[in-house]
C-alpha cells in the first residue's frame, strides 16, 4: 500500500472530493477545454486576466481523483500569478510528475509537491497534467486575442 | 450466493479441468507487483496458450518461407500449413466453403474491407446503413467514412437501460433506404449478446445484407455462420487466444465474388500487364501482399485449442464464473453495473459512486489485478449511460471464482482508499 499512498495522498483525496474554485467564472475573459480521449476526462479552465496576471481562475468538468485534485490545487497556486510565472510552475510541475525534478525542485512547488508520487505511475502523468495543459491553452488563447486587436 | 471461494461443481469439473487449462497459459504463472496475476482484461486481448506460442516458434524455426509462389520444399510446406488454417477457420465458423474465409489483420480490417469494397460498390447517395448504439468505434467509423464519401446516411438503433437492443426500434429504422446492417454479436463494453439470427431474418426480409462484428463473440459462443445466415462475419485472432495482427473475415461466396478487390498487390492477381490486370479467384483476391503467415499458423493453433476444449464447455464454465462475479461485485455498496442484459458473455462493466474508473484501475493494478478502465472505444455507449468511463472486468476460459473474489477484495480496497 505504500506505493498507493504515495499517489493517493490525503491532500489529493481531499481536493478530489471537495475541489476548490470549482465553478463557472462569469467574469472569465478566456477559457479553454481540455480533454483526454484515452480516459474521457474533460475540464474547462476559466480565466479572468487583468493584463498579464491571473486575477481569478476556476474550473469545471469530470475526471479521476488525480486530475481533479491537480486542477483544484492548480487554481489555488496560480491565482494572482503572471502568465510567465504560471507557465514556469507548469514546467516545474511537469518535471516533478515525470520524475525529472531537480533535487531542490519540490520547495518551489509548495503544496504541489504532493504530486511527486505520480512519477511512479507513468500512465497517470496525463491525469495530473490535464488541467495544466488546459491552463496553458487558455493563456495562449488570450495572447491570440490580443494579437487580433 | 456466498462470496466465499467455492470449488467448481463436480459436473463442470468433468467437462472442464480449470487447473489443467491454467497450466496451458505460461503468462498466468507469474506474479505482478508481488501478487499472483489476476488477468481480467480479456475483452482487450486474451493470453496465449503454449500451443499457440509453440506453433509460431515451430513455423519460424522449421518452415518459414513465402507462400503460394515458391516451388521449393519450404514454400510448399508453408503454403500447406497456411491453407490448412483456412480449413480450420471454416470449420470453426461452419462456413460452407473455405474460400469464404479471408485472412485479415483483425476485426477492424475485416469491417473496413467490407465498407470499402462492398460499400463503395453498393452504397449510393441517399442510402442508409443501420448500426446500433452499442457498437465499438471500429463498427462505426468505417461506415461514417463510407457515408461521407457516398452521401449516405448512418442510422443508429437505440438500446434500453439494460444495454439491450430495442428490437422494435430496430425494425422501425430498417426501411426502404437501408442497404446494409452492421451489428456487433457481443458488446465489448456491456457484454450484451445480440439476437443475430432474428436480426438477420428481419434484415433479409427486406433484402438487406448483415455484417456481424464477432470480435467479442468467438471466444465465448458457438458461432455458426450458416445457421445465423449472416452475410459477413469478422473476428480477431488475438481475442480468441491467437496472436495479434491476424483475424478472419467470413463472407458469403456469392457476395465476395461480386465485390471489387480491397487492396492491390501480389497474391491477389492472376495476371498483370500494363493494359489489364486479372484478379485472382477467392479468397486470394482479398489477400494482397505477403500475409502474416506465422500469425495465421498461430491462429490455427488457437482455434484448435478452443475446439479441443469445446466452445460449449468453455461458454458454460465462463457463464458460471461471470454469474458468480456479477453477484459478488453487485453486492458491494456504491457499485452500479453498466450492462445488465438478460443474455451476456464475458463482460462485467461497473462504476463506483464518486470514484473514477481510472482510480479503480490503478488501485486494482497494485493488487495484481488487470482490468480495463475508460470508454472501451465505445464512446456512444458511455454517452447513452451518462458516464465518461467504466471499469471493465472481462473474463476468459482460464479465469476462476477465486479471481472474482480477488476482484471483490480489490474493489473493497478502492473504497477504503477513498473512504
Amino acid at each position: 500500500m505504500s506505493d498507493l499512498r504515495d499517489l493517493y495522498q490525503d491532500v489529493i483525496l481531499e481536493h478530489s472530493k471537495a475541489p476548490r474554485n470549482y465553478r463557472e467564472l462569469v467574469a472569465a475573459n478566456h477559457k479553454a477545454e481540455g480533454y483526454n480521449p484515452l480516459c474521457g476526462d474533460r475540464f474547462t479552465v476559466y480565466l479572468d486576466m487583468e493584463g498579464d496576471s491571473i486575477r481569478d481562475i476556476s474550473f469545471q468538468g469530470s475526471g479521476c481523483a488525480i486530475s481533479k485534485a491537480s486542477a483544484s490545487m492548480m487554481t489555488q497556486i496560480v491565482k494572482g500569478k503572471t502568465k510567465a510565472e504560471a507557465e514556469q510552475l507548469f514546467d516545474r510541475f511537469h518535471k516533478l510528475v515525470t520524475g525529472h525534478a531537480p533535487a531542490n525542485g519540490e520547495a518551489e512547488l509548495g503544496k504541489l509537491a504532493v504530486f511527486s508520487g505520480v512519477s511512479e505511475f507513468p500512465v497517470r502523468v496525463k491525469c495530473a497534467t490535464l488541467a495544466w495543459h488546459t491552463l496553458h491553452a487558455a493563456l495562449e488563447g488570450k495572447q491570440e486575442a490580443i494579437s487580433t486587436e | 450466493m456466498s462470496i466465499a471461494a467455492k470449488p467448481v461443481s463436480s459436473a463442470s469439473k468433468q467437462r472442464f479441468d480449470i487447473e489443467r487449462v491454467r497450466a496451458d497459459f505460461p503468462i498466468l504463472q507469474q506474479k505482478v507487483r508481488g501478487k499472483p496475476l489476476v488477468y481480467l482484461d480479456n475483452a482487450a486481448t486474451s493470453q496465449k496458450p503454449r500451443a499457440v506460442i509453440e506453433a509460431i516458434s515451430r513455423y519460424y524455426e522449421g518452415t518459414n518461407a513465402n507462400i503460394h509462389r515458391g516451388v521449393h520444399f519450404l514454400s510448399e510446406h508453408a503454403t500447406e500449413e497456411y491453407e490448412a488454417v483456412r480449413g480450420i477457420a471454416q470449420r470453426f465458423l461452419n462456413a460452407a466453403e473455405s474460400r469464404e474465409i479471408i485472412f485479415v489483420r483483425g476485426t477492424t480490417e475485416g469491417i473496413n474491407l467490407v465498407a470499402q469494397s462492398y460499400g463503395r460498390a453498393h452504397i449510393q447517395a441517399g442510402d442508409e446503413i443501420l448500426i446500433t448504439d452499442m457498437e465499438h468505434h471500429s463498427n462505426i467509423v468505417p461506415w461514417q467514412i463510407l457515408c461521407d464519401e457516398r452521401g449516405a446516411k448512418l442510422r443508429v438503433a437505440p438500446i434500453n437501460d439494460a444495454g439491450e437492443l430495442i428490437l422494435d426500434e430496430f425494425a422501425n429504422l430498417l426501411g426502404p433506404k437501408t442497404k446494409l446492417v452492421a451489428i456487433t454479436h457481443v458488446s465489448n463494453a456491456l457484454g450484451t449478446i445480440n439476437p443475430i439470427r432474428r436480426i438477420v431474418e428481419m434484415a433479409h426480409s427486406r433484402n438487406v445484407p448483415v455484417l456481424v462484428d464477432g470480435a467479442q463473440a468467438v471466444p465465448h459462443l458457438k458461432v455458426d455462420v450458416q445457421a445465423l445466415d449472416c452475410d459477413f462475419y469478422a473476428f480477431s485472432g488475438h481475442k480468441v487466444y491467437g496472436p495479434t495482427g491476424i483475424g478472419v473475415l467470413y463472407g458469403k461466396a456469392a457476395l465476395l465474388e461480386a465485390m471489387p478487390p480491397y487492396q492491390g498487390g501480389g497474391d491477389m492477381i492472376a495476371s498483370v500487364t500494363f493494359e489489364k490486370t486479372i484478379y485472382n479467384k477467392l479468397p486470394y483476391k482479398f489477400e494482397a501482399g505477403t500475409p502474416d503467415i506465422a500469425g495465421v499458423i498461430g491462429l490455427g493453433a488457437a482455434l484448435q485449442y478452443v475446439s479441443g476444449l469445446g466452445i460449449e464447455n468453455i461458454g458454460a464454465y465462463e457463464n458460471e464464473v461471470l454469474a458468480y462475479a456479477t453477484q459478488a461485485v453487485s453486492a458491494i455498496p456504491d457499485v452500479r453495473l453498466i450492462g445488465t442484459a438478460k443474455v451476456k458473455a464475458g463482460v462485467l462493466s461497473f462504476v463506483l459512486d464518486n470514484i473514477h474508473p481510472h482510480d479503480i484501475g490503478t488501485i486494482l493494478d497494485q493488487e495484481g489485478i488487470a482490468i480495463r478502465t475508460g470508454h472501451h472505444c465505445s464512446q456512444p455507449v458511455m454517452k447513452r449511460f451518462g458516464i465518461a468511463a467504466t471499469a471493465r472486468a472481462s473474463f476468459a476460459l482460464y479465469n476462476t471464482k477465486e479471481e472474482a473474489d480477488a476482484l471483490v477484495r480489490g474493489i473493497e480496497k478502492v473504497r477504503e482508499v477513498f473512504a
